[in-house]
This record gives C-alpha cells, structure tokens and sequence, in this order.
C-alpha cells in the first residue's frame, strides 16, 4: 500500500496520484494504441465499440454519477449528435470542423432542454427525459426532408484534410479516430473534477441544500452539468452513426437510453473506470451470449429479448450484492490485497439509511 | 355521435392507463418508490389470467381464474418485495428506479419464453356484447372497464383515507425512521403495498386482456401510464385516475383530428408540457424547504 505525503493542496488535485499510477496509465496507452496489430478486424471493431459506448457512458456518468440528475434520454442526444453531424456534412461542411460542432450542437440543445427539466427531482427528471428520448423518434420521422426519416441517413467517408477514413474497409483507422476521441473526453473529464465547476457538481450530488449553502448556483450548475454532458454525448453519437453505417429513427431508441444508464451503474456510478468496465459488458454481452448458446447447442434459435433479460438480471444482482458496480468491486479487491491479512469484513458496510418523503421538501 | 364514440372509447382506454397509474401511485404513497415495472406486472397479470382461462392451455372458467390470477400476482408482488425491494430498503428512489426498470426486462424476457410473442387474447365473458345508447355504441368490456376501476380507485382512496393500515403506509413513506417510532413495522407495511399493487396490475391485465390482444411487448404501456401518474400529481389516487382519463380520451382525439404522425406525440407532448409548467401535476403535494 502507497502511502501519499501531502505537502501541498496542489497534491490533493494531482492529474496523477504518483508515478506510478501515470506509468499504469501510460502502459494502458501504449497497448490501445498497439491494438490494431495485435487484433483481427472483428475484434478491432468490436473494441471501437466498446470505446464508443465509453464515450456516451462517460457523457451520462458526468449527469448521473456525477451530478446526481438521472436522465433516461441519452439516446435523444446521441441521436442529436448522429444527425447534426451528418447534416453538416451533407451541407458540405468538413468532418474536422462538423465533428465537434456535432457535440457543441447537441451541448446547447441540452442546456436549452436543461432549464425546464432544473424544476424537476428525481424520478420527475427520469420520466421527462424518458419522454423526450420517446418524441425523439417521431420527431425524426417528422424532420424527414432533413434526417431522412424511416429510410435514415448514410454516412459518407471521413475526410480529413485528404485523410480518408472508411469505417468498413479501413477499421484501423476508424479505430483510431474513436481512441483519439476517447483519450481527449476522458482527460477533459478528469479535468473538470479537478477544478471547482468538477466539485460544485459532486456537491450539488451530495446535497443541494449545502451546495447553496456554500454558494453553489444550484440551477447554473445543473445547467451546465447537463449541456457537457449532452456534448460529450452527441460526439459519441456523432461515432455511433459510423460505427453502425446508417441512421434512422430506430437506431437511437429509449431502450439505448436505459442500456446506457443501466451500463454506468454496473461499471460503477460516479467514476471513470465505471463508464469503460459498463461499456464492456454492454458490448461484449451479445457475444458472451451467443457462445453461450453454442455451448448449449441451440445456436439456430433465436430467442427475442435474451440480451436484455439476461442484462437486467446481471443489473439486479449488482445492485443488490455490489452497488459500487465492477470498478467498487476492483477496489475492494484491491484494498482487500494491499491490507491482507488485516482487512475486515465490515470494512465497506453500508450504513443504515432511513428515507424521507420528497413530496414535503 | 362522433365525438361521444371517441369519449367513451377514450375513457375506456383511460382507465386501463388509470388502473396502471393506481399501481404507480400506490407505491409511490407508501415506499416513495416508483415501480418502472408496474406495466410489465399488468402484462403479467394478464398472461396468467389468459393462461388459466384459454382452452388452449388450462381452460378453467374465467370466474374462478381471475382471482387466482389476482392472488397470484399478489403473492408474487410480495415475494419481489421480501427477495429484492426490501434490500433497497432506505436507499435512494434512483437505485429502486433502475432496479425495476432491470426487473421489467427479466420479467418480459420470461414471459416471451413461456407464452411467446404472437399476440393472444384472453376469452373472456366481459367482451361478449354491445350496448346502444342513444345512437353510441359501447362494448360491455369497456362498459366493465370504466365501472371497475371507478370502483376500485373509490375503495383504495377510501382505504387510504379511512384505515389505520393506509394511514401507516402514509406515515412510513413521508418518514421511515419516524414511523418505526410510532411502532409501524414499516417493512411489512410495504410488503403489503406490493401486494397490494400486485393485485391491481392483475385487474388491470384482465381487463386489458378482454379488450384487446397482449404480448409481452403490452408492459410499455406503461409508459403512458406514467404520463397519467404524473399528470395526477404522482401521489394521488384520484389523480391517477383522473390522468389517465386525461391521456386516454386525448389519444382517440389526436388521431381523429391531428395530421398523421403528430397524433401519437399528443400524450407524451402532453406530459412534457404539465411537467414544465406544474412540474408536480394538477394534485401537488410538494412544497419547497427554503435554504
């Protein structure tokens, strides 16, 4: 077990703990960055996949685990994210340009939907999101002159100043393109929890009341939470949109929404790690299930809504036995092997808790 | 004659999304939970209804086998609380919300195994007939429908109002540890909400049942039935119903008069609306601490 020796406050917001962990970060790295050789294309794709569920997992973990507002609606702004890219190209703007400007769309978009949805608790939020994300679909039907409605929109090659990038034929790149994406949200989200906006939503998380009490603008901060959080997640859905090589009305459903949020809480709530273990149950899950179902010798069938049956039960159990999701249970692991033989066994029991009513705040 | 048609084909299909609302709000009165599941335990209901009275599976006689039915999902609303809920027991909505939401999912995966995924219909007495008055016709179902849960939403908000059993479930939501102190054994008080709710998601299958083909697909209904719950005001019985009506009669009306493609926004544009501008429904029951 390290032990750190805080000479500083600067210490306490260090990018990295110590040495050590940079280096475990820089090997993490250097082996995303070897993948392409080391994998076929199948698996490669597969691990864009999961980087670009981490994108959109990190976008909702910056909401949910951070910020404490449960949005069921993700999907609406990944869809958002998908055709206002799109759009942009169709227009005849560049991808280098239309790209973040996808994120910064779909991050106005969502601070505008943000100020109605403040006035919201909990379970209100939920339900208004959940609308949104179900309008979402008609709606695109309904802008069919420029989303293209049932029949959807296909989305050319990415040109990158005379850099061409095909999803298909050229995985490796594509691949790269994701990772560069992954890294910089990634280290703009540790960013953010290091400086004082990153601290105001964890307050506003833990308590609103004593968040204004220090002088967190409560509704801003909400405010702001959820247009980042729409940004990151409109350049995921931005990636989506290539990754599957065609946009309609049924590519960003509300049952997208909930796997996203379902996906946060069993990587673990509130962290970075969480977002990336949940995307890789969530793309690695329709595999694992269909070698399964080889193991049991009944591939030919198909059996409709396995995937997300079995999916909500692995939910179920993580809420009930490992609320902290896998990244809690690494780190009680790790703590386990760091403390052995001396850790106890009530060591991360939870304390009792008794709820109140919400209705009489 | 028109527009009496619509009304009451609308109320009918209202006080299904009503009688799923009840569900909601019964919940949501007496845990502070809300039950994203509660249109699945209705499609549940319905299939073991539509299972024991079909001669294709048990062919029992639809009289007997709607109790079963109802005491069936009762007991099973119970054992969800005693085996799952009741460890959420004091944690935050937001983890009981994701867990029912994972908890519709498994439901609807086992009952797309045992019943399939053809759409069925529960053979069903309610459904024989029409009544002709004064030029509108109404099927006796929705006749049925209307009557039942009127009924039904008069006992629970009398039982609310009037028993010291619904007085303690009012008590242990608004402060579980201060109920434990005036002796509640607040546990067990939700144990018997579930049930309870159980119970009224199987009345509100059957009826569905008798009026219409389910599959195991019929739980998202209950997303409309949400609208209905929000609209009431969430911890309101008679708001419950009363949403539901609300959204029910809306959607024959948006059909009939919107142009295609806007009408089945109506409800949820509807919801999004009463959130905005009463974010707590038309019955409130929230005021604000002020810091």
């Amino acid at each position: 077990m390290r032990i750190h020796f805080k000479t500083s406050y600067n210490d306490d917001i260090r990018l990295f703990e110590d040495r050590f962990t940079a280096l475990k970060y820089a090997v993490l790295l250097a082996f995303a960055i070897a993948l392409p050789f080391l994998l076929g294309d199948f698996y490669l794709g597969e691990a864009t996949n999961v980087l670009i569920w981490a994108i959109a997992g990190l976008g909702l973990m910056l909401l949910t685990g951070q910020t404490g507002q449960v949005s069921l609606g993700h999907a609406a702004f990944l869809a958002l994210g998908a055709y206002s890219n799109l759009i942009l190209l169709d227009k005849g703007v560049p991808f280098i340009i239309s790209f973040p400007l996808a994120g910064i769309i779909t991050g106005v978009v969502g601070t505008i939907i943000a100020i109605p949805a403040l006035r919201l608790h909990g379970i209100y939020l939920a339900i208004a999101t959940m609308t949104i994300s179900i309008l979402a679909d008609d709606i695109i039907v309904l802008t069919e002159p420029w989303t293209g409605g049932v029949v959807g929109m296909f989305p050319p090659t990415i040109d990158i100043f005379g850099f061409e990038i095909e999803r298909w034929s050229q995985p490796d790149r594509f691949y790269y393109l994701v990772l560069i994406t992954t890294v910089i949200c990634t280290l703009f989200y540790r960013n953010l929890l290091r400086a004082p906006l990153g601290r105001a939503f964890a307050a506003v998380r833990d308590s609103e009341v004593s968040a204004a009490a220090m002088g967190v603008h409560i509704s801003r901060t909400k405010m702001t939470a959820f247009g980042i959080s729409c940004a990151i997640t409109g350049l995921a859905g931005a990636l989506m949109g290539y990754f599957s090589g065609m946009v309609n009305n049924e590519t960003f459903t509300v049952v997208i929404s909930i796997q996203l949020l379902m996906m946060i809480v069993i990587g673990g709530l509130g962290t970075i790690h969480g977002a990336f273990f949940g995307a890789f149950v969530v793309a690695f899950l329709p595999q694992g299930l269909s070698i399964a179902k080889d193991w049991f010798g009944s591939s030919s069938v198909a059996i409709p809504g396995l995937e997300t049956g079995v999916f909500g039960m692995i939910l179920i159990l993580f809420i009930l036995f490992e609320p902290g999701g896998i990244y809690g249970r690494w780190v009680k692991t790790r703590i386990w092997l760091e403390l052995f033989p001396f850790a106890r066994k009530d060591m991360f029991k939870r304390q009792k808790s008794y709820l109140k009513t919400e209705r009489l705040r | 004659m028109e527009f009496f048609q619509l009304f009451v084909s609308g109320l009918a299909n209202g006080s299904v999304y009503g009688l799923i609302a009840l569900g909601f709000v019964l919940i949501y009165k007496a845990t502070e939970a809300v039950n994203f599941a509660q249109g699945d335990f209705m499609m549940l209901g319905a299939f073991i209804a539509l299972w024991l009275t079909n001669p294709e599976y048990i062919g029992l006689s639809f009289w007997i086998a709607a109790p079963m039915a109802m005491a069936a999902m009762g007991g099973l609303g119970y054992a969800l609380d005693v085996t799952i809920i009741r460890r959420m027991f004091g944690q935050s909505q937001t983890a009981v919300v994701i867990l029912t939401i994972a908890l519709g999912f498994v439901i609807r995966f086992v009952a797309g195994l045992f019943w399939g995924h053809e759409p069925q219909t529960l053979q069903s007495p309610l459904a024989v007939g029409d009544l002709t008055i004064g030029g509108v016709v109404l099927g006796m179902a929705d006749v049925t429908i209307i009557v039942v849960t009127g009924l039904l939403t008069f006992a629970l908000f009398q039982f609310f109002k009037r028993t010291k059993l619904g007085l303690a479930m009012q008590a242990s939501s608004q402060n579980q540890m201060a109920a434990y102190y005036m002796g509640i054994p607040v546990k067990r008080v939700q144990g018997f909400i579930w049930a309870l709710s159980g119970v009224v998601a199987a009345v509100a299958g059957i009826l569905f049942a008798s009026k219409g083909a389910i599959d195991p697909n019929a739980g998202l209904l209950g997303i409309k039935a949400f609208a209905a719950a929000v609209i009431g005001g969430f911890g309101s019985l008679p708001g419950a119903l009363i949403g539901g009506l609300i959204i029910g009669v809306i959607e024959p009306f948006a059909a009939r008069y919107l142009p295609a493609g806007y009408s089945q926004m109506a409800p949820y544009a509807l919801l999004l609306f009463v959130l905005v501008f009463r974010p707590h429904g038309l019955f409130s029951q929230v005021r604000t601490k002020k810091v």
